[in-house]
């Protein structure tokens, strides 16, 4: 270990006889030794000390009642009375009494036993001599032999295929443990690239579960949509709706800036996933004038005017856009899936 | 059988008290623990209970949580709502989240033992991070206690993770928001994410499983391997002895103190009952994680404001600051913009985990310490701590920089720059500022030792000159301040041997050299005045 390079070079000199310092008499520095215990009013007054014993037994009687009061509480108050106390508000009777009782008679415990301790215990100093953690030579030394012998009564250095396929055996076995994780959960395959939107598919009003006209869409409000077909009651609703939830705004065409996307609009209106491309949370937050959403959980900002881009924040990548059109009863629909995947960013999206 | 009969009686004789010990002794051997430990010495500092405080704030965790679980249904099915909390009547849920409104207004106590839990575990982790402050800052993880500081480490950030599956598992609208952050971050790993998030979720987030698998990581796996630590934690503390701070008649080879029976028994256990009893007060009147308010999770919706638990809020920071930045080729995509907040997140861990290490390496002392440093007599080390310190509270702004920005009317542009520019810059400021503060409060003890106290009374002299008295140190207080020791730099050494060959210096040999420099060299501490200095100056010649 030449990084070590002699390492006590670096140590102060007065360390190398630390352990058991002898204070010299010269020195106006040393050790003056542990002083003398000073009494406290208690060790020398009993009156002072009944004092103590007084407050103490106080506590402990104050910690009964509490726990008294804690079980009145329990049995009186009904669960769901609420009181106004002011300034707090409304709060429920029943949470706050069996709390604040509860915590009297814990705390009132604790303050009795400190109390008693630091009037009434002993709080004389005394010193307790410390043995190094190392063991002495001749242990270290017994365990080693003990080893040695030991290890070459096992034959483990001498027989090297036992050692071997021992090694290889541990080695494989924790295997199996790692197979059994495997149907934790299906494979990624191409799910995360896929939605429920398909062509045709109507845009359903998340409020009012009615397909969606082209006419309820107005300049400045901001419409949330799912997929035909898809219901709140179904087992996997939340799933579906990670995917597929849908913003919709209206824009003037004329301030669209991106050509795609007033391609993919219908007169003006764009749908884009509400599904944040940073990590993945709802966007939810529309500024009419600028046309920009913001995403409230990390502050991504993106422009929908402008092919929902990135304006702000720490998402990598724009929205993705879902192509819309009407369809024969004149109600909004979804010309395909979406093109890209949406949400966050992964290994495989490409 | 006269013998027998005879033991018998003594037995007989012994208070009932002596012959269950009497019992446990011949089963249990307790009568040698009891010789070692009963009246043990533990020193006493108020920064020795914050370590306390963590322990006890765990076991309050284990009692509620155990309560907790009796009520408990960690199930994603979905269900209608028709509880007694009127506003979320008919509304569909999950089972966690109803039951979690059950035992909020159904179970009377309920709500009062779900907030306990929830302040417990805030209490928890800060207490840790402040413990550990404590430990660090006065060089209390030197050897012997390197591995206790590793296993307090790990508690940490056992702790972290538990918080984290726990306050996800009532599945609102806000610990739902969460555990998606979570998922996309694991989205974002190279080659992995996809897999991992499926295995986690059991599918496509959110799935129904989730909340059943953080239910025994919570309950089960993280809090079992958690306690095995602590126990570890406080045998070791047992075994090390405590340590205390350099005075009169306290050294290196001794512990001065007060006994474990009674005055520790009676502190430290009267100490958990005020640490139950203050979070019980707290739980009752401050009102934390309203689940009612904020509805069930469904990933098409948010609230805004939405924050992690505060000991997530530097993950949060990192990921909120990061540029978005994606690189994509050939087919694949780089997620930088979350990828590198997710690895920088275990780099800010592990730097406090292995700087016991790094320091031992660099003084190259392999001494036991016992005695604990007074921050300013260790100026780098106190200097590092604080920079670390700097940079995760610079991380906590950018991770609240939504409530920074509407709470004093700032830009959230500008709160992001800020804390671009200072997760660079801040700990190198804090570094260089700590330092010199550290440095001039050792001036200032060198100075007291030398020319005594400030005593603040002015005396005129004859010639009219008016000079503050200054008054003589006692003797303990000389000691105290003088007692700590100072490295001297390390050197690299002849760079040829005694044969006068050039002997091959090895990077890591200079690399040592030139921290310990940074150390312990010139500059980098202040020499503490000697026994010839003080004499000199105190034996009388023009000294006011």
């Amino acid at each position: 270990m030449s990084s070590q390079h002699n390492p006590e070079e670096t140590l102060p000199s007065e360390q190398a006889a630390a352990r058991g310092t002898v204070a010299q008499a010269d020195d106006p520095f040393a050790d003056p030794g542990l002083p003398a215990h000073k009494p406290r009013i208690q060790d020398i007054d009993e009156r002072a000390a009944k004092r103590s014993e007084r407050v103490v037994a106080f506590l402990f009687v104050l910690s009964m009642l509490a726990t008294v009061a804690f079980i009145a509480s329990f049995v009186a108050f009904p669960v769901d009375k609420s009181v106004f106390i002011w300034p707090i508000g409304h709060i429920s009777i029943l949470h706050v009494s069996l709390g604040v009782t509860l915590g009297l008679a814990l705390f009132c415990i604790g303050a009795g036993a400190v109390h008693w301790a630091r009037t009434l215990m002993s709080d004389v100093e005394t010193a307790d001599d410390r043995h190094p953690i190392e063991a002495a030579p001749e242990v270290k030394a017994k365990v080693l032999e003990d080893f040695a012998q030991g290890a070459a009564e096992s034959g483990f250095g001498r027989r090297k295929l036992i050692r071997n396929t021992m090694f290889g055996a541990l080695a494989l076995v924790p295997l199996s443990g790692v197979v059994l994780l495997r149907d934790l959960g299906p494979l990624p395959e191409k799910k995360l690239r896929t939605t429920l939107w398909a062509k045709g598919k109507q845009l359903i009003n998340m409020n009012t579960h009615q397909p969606l006209r082209p006419e309820d869409v107005a300049v400045g409000s901001l419409t949330f949509a799912m997929p035909e077909g898809l219901s709140e009651h179904d087992e996997d609703f939340q799933k579906e709706i990670a995917k597929a939830a849908l913003m919709i705004v209206r824009i003037q065409p004329n301030e669209i800036k991106d050509p795609r996307e007033l391609d993919w609009s219908h007169q003006g209106i764009v749908a884009f996933s509400k599904i944040c491309t940073h990590v993945g949370c709802p966007i939810s937050l529309y500024e009419q004038q600028t046309h920009h959403v913001l995403c409230p959980c990390h502050q991504s900002t993106f422009d929908l005017s402008d092919g929902a881009r990135v304006i702000f924040g720490p998402a990598g990548h724009a929205l993705p856009q879902l192509r819309i059109g009407v369809n024969a009863e004149g109600n909004l629909e979804a010309l395909g899936d979406f093109e890209e995947p949406v949400g966050p960013a992964f290994w495989e999206r490409g | 059988m006269s013998t027998t009969t005879a033991t018998e009686k003594t037995k007989r004789q012994a208070p009932a008290g002596e012959r269950v010990a009497d019992w446990a002794d011949g089963r249990l051997g307790i009568y040698s623990l009891a010789k070692a430990n009963m009246r043990k010495i533990f020193p006493d500092h108020w920064s020795f209970m914050l370590g306390e405080i963590c322990l006890y704030s765990f076991i309050i965790l284990i009692l509620t949580g155990v309560y907790l679980t009796l009520f408990f249904h960690p199930s994603m099915n979905e269900v209608e709502y028709h509880g007694s909390y009127v506003p979320l009547q008919g509304v569909l849920m999950s089972e966690a989240y109803a039951s979690t409104l059950d035992i909020s207004f159904d179970v009377r106590g309920g709500l009062l033992i779900r907030q306990i839990h929830h302040w417990a575990a805030l209490i928890f982790v800060a207490a840790m991070l402040v413990h550990m402050m404590r430990v660090f800052f006065t060089g209390a993880f030197r050897k012997p206690r390197e591995v206790n500081w590793v296993f307090g480490f790990l508690l940490l950030v056992l702790g972290m993770f538990t918080g984290f599956t726990g306050y996800s598992l009532p599945d609102d609208l806000l610990s739902g928001t969460g555990v998606r952050f979570m998922q996309g971050a694991v989205l974002s790993m190279p080659v992995v994410g996809t897999y991992l998030s499926m295995f986690l979720f059991g599918g496509e987030f959110p799935g129904g499983d989730f909340v059943a698998r953080f239910y025994s990581i919570h309950i089960l796996l993280l809090p079992g391997i958690m306690l095995g630590l602590v126990v570890a934690h406080l045998i070791l503390v047992f075994y090390h002895k405590h340590t205390q701070f350099a005075g009169p008649g306290k050294t290196n080879t001794n512990v001065v103190g007060m006994p474990l029976l009674p005055v520790y028994m009676a502190k430290a256990g009267g100490f958990f009952f005020l640490v139950f009893g203050l979070i019980t007060i707290v739980a009752a009147i401050a009102s934390i994680n309203p689940i009612w308010a904020l509805g069930p999770y469904r990933p098409d919706q948010v609230s805004t404001g939405a924050q992690p638990d505060w000991y997530m809020g530097f993950s949060e920071g990192l990921i909120r600051v990061m540029p978005g930045w994606e690189i994509n080729f050939a087919g694949h995509t780089l997620v930088l913009g979350v990828f590198v907040p997710l690895m920088i997140f275990p780099l800010v861990l592990v730097a406090i985990a292995v700087y016991p290490f790094i320091e031992s390496w660099v003084t190259g002392d392999k001494r036991e310490h016992h005695l604990l440093d007074r921050p300013r007599n260790a100026p780098t080390r106190t200097a590092f701590g604080v920079a670390w310190l700097t940079w995760y509270f610079v991380l906590l702004v950018g991770g609240g920089n939504d409530l920074w920005a509407t709470h004093f009317h700032l830009s959230i542009n500008a709160i992001t720059w800020f804390v671009r520019i200072a997760f660079f810059v801040g700990p190198v400021i804090a570094f260089i500022i700590t330092k010199r503060i550290c440095l001039g409060l050792q001036r200032r003890d060198a100075e007291k030792v030398l020319h005594g106290r400030e005593s603040g009374v002015i005396k005129r002299l004859p010639h009219g000159e008016f000079v503050e008295v200054h008054a003589p140190l006692d003797q303990a207080d000389l000691h105290k301040l003088t007692a700590h020791e100072q490295y001297a730099p390390a050197e690299i050494g002849p760079e040829v041997d005694e044969n006068g060959v050039r002997r091959k210096v090895k990077r890591s040999e200079k690399l040592r050299a030139k921290l310990s420099k940074g150390y312990y060299g010139e500059g980098n501490q202040i020499p503490k005045p000697t026994a010839e200095e003080y004499k000199e100056i105190t034996s009388g010649h023009g000294h006011h």
